[in-house]
């Protein structure tokens, strides 16, 4: 439990459950979800690109809900469900996403990647069958600069077909082009 | 943590049990298939998707310090006092630099070591570093950057590449070939003006290609760590591990043997990490000073200032064709805004010129260049590196000229291509040449022949096309060594490990040392371990820039496993008792072609030969083949094997507000041969998205009248085309394996970007009839192209004057066709003096051949 | 990274406890809906409060009442932009705010940003909305630091705009709004809660919590929202218009036309609504009105894209809202 009157420079001890675990953990009031997760539970798969809620790529989920973590603060999380991107797999299987998403190629450079995984298993998570118009939609709050996103929506795609259980291999066009 | 562990992280170690981790995409493929050629995944895929990959800013080391740079506020002064006492003895604060610390100068041209770890005298744009500190938290040193006080004493300030022209005095630099004028190139392939004056019809156009930036997704970061016995590990976001080791040892003066550089993965590269940086050298000072690893992350708006991206390019050009189209004569003038600093910029000018014979005949042509220096962030090498603005003007002309002469423009374009296997009027030589097919493909696809010019107002469509290197044929420190190593461990277990200094910004270099090694030895890809940008581990190559890595890295791996499996055969023959040229390699087996059931593992093969010869190591090596050209700036330009892309756009012009909206892109890449084709896709459709954005928003701004400030550092307002921007691609790759690469592989990660742009201010006129001749092709711009159109004006958006300026004696090369050798008929004795100031590469070789008639990279003209 | 700037959170469970709160911290605290417009601002040092005071506990300010069968509707300012645009009664009867409400910025920040906030949002501006080392070299401006305003460097008064998108609909809609403060609870027209000034850009005493937002009910009115920028998601306005018509039969018998993003604060343009009350919006009472829009305007240079197109398209983008309303009305009948 927080403590009610925080000092600014005194820290606060806050109990986050991340990918399912509780973790109690102590750090001065004004550090937000991010910088909690990366510097003091090390879980440094959710990234940052501008720390000023503009790029996306430090997209986790929040109790349901795909925010982004720069503007969060950590002791507003006391007690919340907190996903990243390495809760994802939850055991020694990837996730349908990540799958899909390593297969097609969706992550290049892969800096971007743990946002959009989150906003899209948000996504599948409230709507398991999305248009590729849907796919756009819900994934509009990330950026990415290497992918120009296309293998990401058909990544999205696939994973939401195999999640639905259809038994679906990517067309040959998405692996090597029209012909 | 130590060194080795986080190297570990680039090892492709599998995180699945044998057995349920073989990729979706090889279950449905027969496993005897060929690995090239096939789509599956890349090496490190796992490790993104699981934010397992360790960038450079994921790093934590026991004790770490964390480093902040303080920047200039001003645009262009003296540092007449800066005081550092308060931030000192802020609680926290370990150490404090300035300039005086760090004196010696750096850069990545030789000719260009013009910049310093933190200024000692003059700033040169607002975010040139000035001083840093190194605390026990980011907040203080933070904190402590604010108590550092500077006094500055302004100078004039140059805010473009024309303002620089009219303003030689004060200069930013003391050197450079004449007043803010860094660079001056003038070079003559036959008499153009004699071409032009004969030729069937002469258009002369001016274009304007703005400036934009990588804007990388992961923001630059670097962490040191000291050793007491005298040694220095940095890890860095670098895509040159190889030139930063170079700066570390030369401003540090510390020998390279003793400097360790690992460049851990990029989030995202585009060229933008390709320079040595301030921050790398201050981390690794401060690192020093206190005996504690030190990290630095740039905020967003410092990575806007480390910039290095595509130079503003003002063009002319002066173009002749014969009654079929065939270009003549063509002369083509460019003007690069180089920002502060050299940086790249003399390659970069020499690339506004080199590629423009390699698509189109040209009879004759003629390059002339400058780069001028102004007061805002450095320019350099982004995606394409001075090629795109020349590509840019060159095919929005093009279109008009078909125009003109009422050509179909594909059909004009199909009708003069460069032929395969020749030499351009400047001494490029052209291997495979895939681009008829890739036209054909576009045309095709797009349905061009039912729509150019026939699409209802306000809808249009627009064809370009573009080339690109596969790697540089010189590097950068002149000298007589390979471009990239490869050294292969064979395991007696059966694993391959494959160490290369090339790094992996995303692109998937470490796939492809996995994919071609695997292919030789006939093993899985899962099976070898791949090691990579570590300069104590991996034997150099050069870095990922110019297109490079797959042909020079992928041929030196491929050399290496073959001497590999040449010992193996040799082992496993005798063993087997069949001769050697009966072995066959596949499927993890070493086996009889002719009865395949006589066979051993691929781990018994190496069993055999480590047996006999002891470990069993090989190493491999690339060096491009030596370019015909032998002028003064032939250097830059040469490439082993050249990338073609012809693309189709359509778009939407919104009439009424001048909103362009690109609806679907039909783009066809000759890549020679895929090593992956998905990795290739992803190249192809990232260059689009990349060349969409500048040709559309992205856009580096100033405030010329405010202190000359970047208007938007940030993510926010620098526009970057989200998931409701990108437009629909269909892609062709097109194989014509090339001699010169491996498996016949060209590149990809570039040339794609370049049609992009012109294609789709092609499509704009052919929507709405009005020409928008500079990019970014803005609402505003359109709008105004078409009001003047509508009242009657020239319906056009674009420069209309290209300035005077003091343009060398030309260096004249005969083409080839007429009698040419190669060598300068004349000019360069004149234009050897030209310049001071440039710093002597450190190479012996480069010396040596300095002087001679045959030097061709620039830096050359120096000695 | 860039860093927020240490603070003390409190985080109250009703508006009485929050508002002590307040009262205790004075000046140097502020409250926090959902972050996103403050925390970006404190992390450029554009508001430094010593105390914030977290309005996210305080369920009451979540809840959405009223509105069935088309009745008023009130909705509390906590409410996330999200489940505003979602909501099914604001779907149905305010569809004009629920489209402007899922134009705000991305879907993550929805999912964090308030109802409240996006009205309360600090006005923006290309001088202002950066690093404090970036305002540094510009000798910082009026709104934070420094004494001129970079925009009109002449004028006495800052000109940082307004760039709401729900702002400029709940004006043209004429909702109202619940502040409350000390013992009191005030009731203000939405058009009176904003002040044409880019630093007192609210009439709201910096004490006062905005708690709800009451919309009309739905009596034979209509009303759409266009927003104007340059990306489909992440962009702030560089033009909204917010228009609202009362019809009564084939005619228009009442109008509000709102532009958002041109000033400090949601611009009402009576001019323009004049021009089209009694017409049955023909061609020409949509070029008057949007005439009467384009004269008023004054856009500056302190957002994406040029002042002179930005101006260019008030007429643009009011003639397409009046069509829109147009072209439904004939539907309807």
């Amino acid at each position: 439990m927080a403590s009610r009157k925080a000092d600014p420079f005194s820290k606060v001890h806050v109990t986050l459950v991340v990918n399912s675990e509780p973790h109690e953990v102590a750090f001065a009031p004004h550090k937000t979800l991010l910088e909690v997760l990366r510097e003091d539970l090390g879980l440094t798969g959710t990234k940052h690109g501008c720390e000023l809620g503009e790029c996306g790529a430090c997209a986790v989920i929040v109790n349901g809900d795909p925010v982004l973590s720069c503007l969060v603060l950590g002791i507003a999380c006391d007690g919340a469900h907190v996903e990243t991107v390495e809760g994802l797999a939850g055991g020694p299987a990837l996730h349908p996403l990540q799958e899909c998403f390593a297969d097609l190629g969706a992550a290049q450079c892969g800096y971007c990647t743990p946002g959009f995984l989150t906003a899209a298993k948000a996504l599948l998570d409230a709507n398991p069958e999305p248009t590729r118009r849907e796919i756009e939609d819900a994934l509009a709050g990330n950026l990415c600069r290497c992918t120009g996103y296309l293998k990401i929506y058909e990544a999205v795609e696939l994973a939401a077909a195999r999640m639905r259980g259809e038994d679906t291999e990517p067309d040959r066009e998405i692996l090597y082009g029209r012909q | 943590m130590d060194g080795s562990s986080l190297t570990g992280e680039r090892v492709s170690a599998p995180t699945k049990a044998p057995g349920d981790a073989t990729p979706t995409i090889q279950r449905s493929t027969p496993t005897s298939a060929r690995i090239i050629g096939r789509a599956q995944r890349k090496v490190d895929a796992v490790g993104k998707v699981t934010g397992h990959t360790r960038f450079a800013d994921d790093i934590q080391l026991p004790r770490m310090l964390y480093a902040r740079l303080l920047r200039s506020t001003v645009p262009h002064a003296r540092i007449a006092r800066i005081d550092t006492t308060r931030a000192a003895v802020l609680d926290g604060v370990k150490a404090v630099l300035t300039g005086r610390d760090l004196p010696e100068p750096f850069g990545i041209l030789p000719v260009s070591q013009d910049e310093h770890a933190l200024c000692p005298d003059t700033v040169r744009f607002i975010g040139d570093p000035v001083a840093a500190v190194a605390a026990t938290s980011e907040d203080i040193a933070t904190a402590a950057l604010d108590l550092i006080e500077i006094d500055y004493e302004p100078l004039a300030t140059i805010a473009s590449s024309e303002d620089a022209v009219r303003t030689p005095e004060p200069r930013i630099h003391d050197y450079g070939d004449t007043g803010n004028l860094h660079k001056l190139i003038d070079l003559e392939f036959g008499d153009v003006d004699a071409a032009i004056a004969r030729a069937h019809h002469v258009r002369e156009d001016c274009f304007f290609y703005g400036g934009n930036t990588h804007l990388a997704m992961e923001q630059h970061a670097a962490v040191a760590d000291w050793s007491a016995d005298g040694k220095l590990t940095l890890w860095s976001s670098t895509q040159t591990p190889h030139y930063v080791h170079r700066a570390l040892s030369k401003v540090l003066g510390l020998p390279p043997a003793r400097i360790r550089v690992i460049a851990c993965p990029n989030g995202g590269g585009f060229g933008g990490k390709s320079d040595p940086f301030s921050h790398e050298i201050v981390v690794a000072k401060l690192a020093m000073m206190t005996g504690r690893p030190v990290k630095v992350t740039l905020t967003r708006e410092e990575v806007f200032y480390c910039h290095r991206g595509r130079h503003p390019t003002l063009m002319w050009i002066k173009t002749g064709v014969d009654e079929t189209g065939r270009i003549v004569g063509m002369h083509f003038r460019t003007l690069l805004d180089g920002g502060a600093y050299g940086s790249y910029g003399v390659a970069s000018a020499y690339y506004t010129g080199a590629l423009q014979t390699v698509t189109y005949q040209v009879d004759r042509y003629r390059f002339q260049g400058a780069r001028a220096f102004t007061n805002k962030a450095p320019c350099g090498p982004k995606r394409g590196h001075g090629t795109p603005q020349p590509r840019f003007g060159l095919e929005v002309q093009i279109d008009k000229i078909a125009e003109d002469l009422h050509k179909d423009p594909a059909e004009l374009r199909l009708e003069h291509l460069t032929p395969a296997n020749s030499l351009t009027a400047n001494y490029l030589r052209i291997g495979s040449m895939g681009l008829g097919t890739c036209i054909e493909k576009v045309v095709e696809g797009s349905g061009w022949r039912e729509k150019f010019r026939q699409l209802p107002h306000g809808r249009g469509v627009g064809i370009a096309c573009g080339s690109y290197l596969s790697g540089a044929g010189l590097p950068i420190y002149w000298n007589d060594m390979p471009h990239s190593g490869v050294q292969l461990r064979l395991d007696r277990g059966g694993g391959v490990t494959v160490f290369c200094g090339s790094t992996d910004i995303g692109q998937g270099s470490d796939s492809v040392l996995a994919y071609v090694v695997a292919e030789v030895l006939g093993i899985g890809v899962r099976d070898i371990q791949v090691v990579t940008a570590d300069t104590d581990l991996t034997p150099v190559d050069l870095g990922s820039y110019s297109s490079r890595v797959t042909l020079m890295s992928g041929n030196a791996a491929l050399q290496a496993a073959e001497r590999a499996r040449e010992i193996l055969a040799r082992h496993a023959a005798a063993k087997l008792d069949i001769p050697t040229d009966r072995l066959g390699f596949a499927d993890g087996r070493v086996f009889d072609v002719e009865r395949p059931e006589t066979d051993m593992s691929f781990a018994e093969a190496v069993q055999a030969a480590e047996a006999v010869e002891g470990t069993i190591g090989t190493v491999g090596s690339y060096t491009p083949p030596r370019s015909p050209g032998r002028y003064r700036g032939a250097g830059v330009g040469p490439s082993p094997a050249y990338s073609y892309s012809a693309t189709v756009a359509e778009v939407e012009v919104d009439t009424e507000t001048g909103v362009v909206s690109v609806a679907r892109m039909w783009i066809a890449h000759d890549i020679g041969q895929c090593i992956n084709p998905v990795t290739v896709l992803g190249q192809v459709e990232g260059s689009v998205y990349m060349g969409l954005g500048e040709a559309l928003m992205e856009d580096m701004a100033y405030r010329p009248n405010r202190n000359l400030v970047h208007r938007i550092p940030s993510m926010l307002d620098y526009k970057s085309p989200t998931t409701l921007e990108m437009c629909d691609v269909v892609t062709y790759l097109v194989e014509d394996p090339d001699p010169n690469g491996p498996f016949g592989a060209k590149e990809v990660g570039q040339g794609p970007l370049l049609p992009v742009p012109p294609a789709i201010a092609n499509a704009v006129y052919d929507a709405v009839g009005a020409r928008i001749d500079e990019v970014p092709i803005t609402p505003e711009k359109v709008l105004r192209a078409l009001t003047s159109k509508q009242r009657g004006g020239e319906g056009r958006f674009g420069p209309s004057s290209f300035p005077e300026i003091p343009w060398p004696e030309a260096t004249r090369v005969p083409p080839p066709w007429e009698d040419g050798d190669g060598r300068a008929a004349s000019g360069e004795r004149a234009r050897g003096t030209v310049g001071s100031g440039g710093v002597r590469t450190s190479s012996k070789a480069a010396d040596r051949r300095g002087g001679t008639t045959e030097s061709s990279f620039p830096e050359e003209r120096q000695h | 990274m860039l860093r927020l700037p240490p603070f003390t959170f409190l985080q109250p469970k009703s508006l009485r406890q929050a508002l002590k709160m307040k009262e205790e911290a004075g000046p140097e605290g502020m409250y926090v809906a959902g972050g996103t417009d403050l925390y970006p601002n404190m992390k450029r040092r554009h508001q430094e409060p010593k105390v914030l005071i977290s309005l996210g506990g305080i369920r009451a300010l979540g809840r959405i009442t009223g509105g069935s069968g088309g009745s008023a509707l009130s909705v509390g300012a906590g409410v996330t932009l999200t489940a505003l645009h979602r909501h099914r009664r604001v779907r149905i009867y305010h569809p004009a705010l629920a489209a402007a409400a899922e134009l705000v910025s991305t879907p993550l920040l929805r999912n964090m940003g308030t109802f409240g906030g996006n009205l309360c949002l600090d006005t923006r501006c290309n001088y202002y909305n950066q690093t404090y080392e970036w305002r540094k070299a510009i000798d910082f401006c009026m709104k934070k630091d420094g004494a001129i305003c970079w925009v009109a460097p002449s004028s006495p008064r800052c000109w940082a705009v307004n760039s709401s998108d729900t702002a400029p609909v709940a004006v043209a809609l004429g909702a109202e709004f619940v502040l409350a403060g000390g013992e009191d609870q005030r009731v203000v027209p939405a058009a009176d809660f904003f002040n044409d000034d880019g630093i007192r850009y609210l009439t709201k005493h910096p004490d006062e919590i905005l708690t709800d937002i009451r919309l009309p009910p739905q009596n034979g009115w209509d009303a759409t929202y266009w927003k104007v920028r340059r990306r489909g998601s992440f962009d702030f306005p560089v033009l909204g218009v917010a228009a609202w018509v009362k019809w009564e039969g084939a005619l228009v018998a009442d109008a509000r036309i709102v532009l958002g993003a041109v000033a400090s604060s949601p611009q009402p343009i009576p001019e323009a609504a004049h021009a089209i009350i009694g017409t049955e919006l023909e061609d020409d009472a949509v070029s008057a009105a949007a005439d009467a829009a384009f004269k008023p305007a004054k856009p500056m240079d302190n957002t994406d894209l040029t002042l002179a197109w930005r101006k260019e398209m008030v007429r643009t983008y009011v003639r397409r809202a009046l069509e829109e309303l147009r072209g439904r009305r004939r539907h309807v009948r």
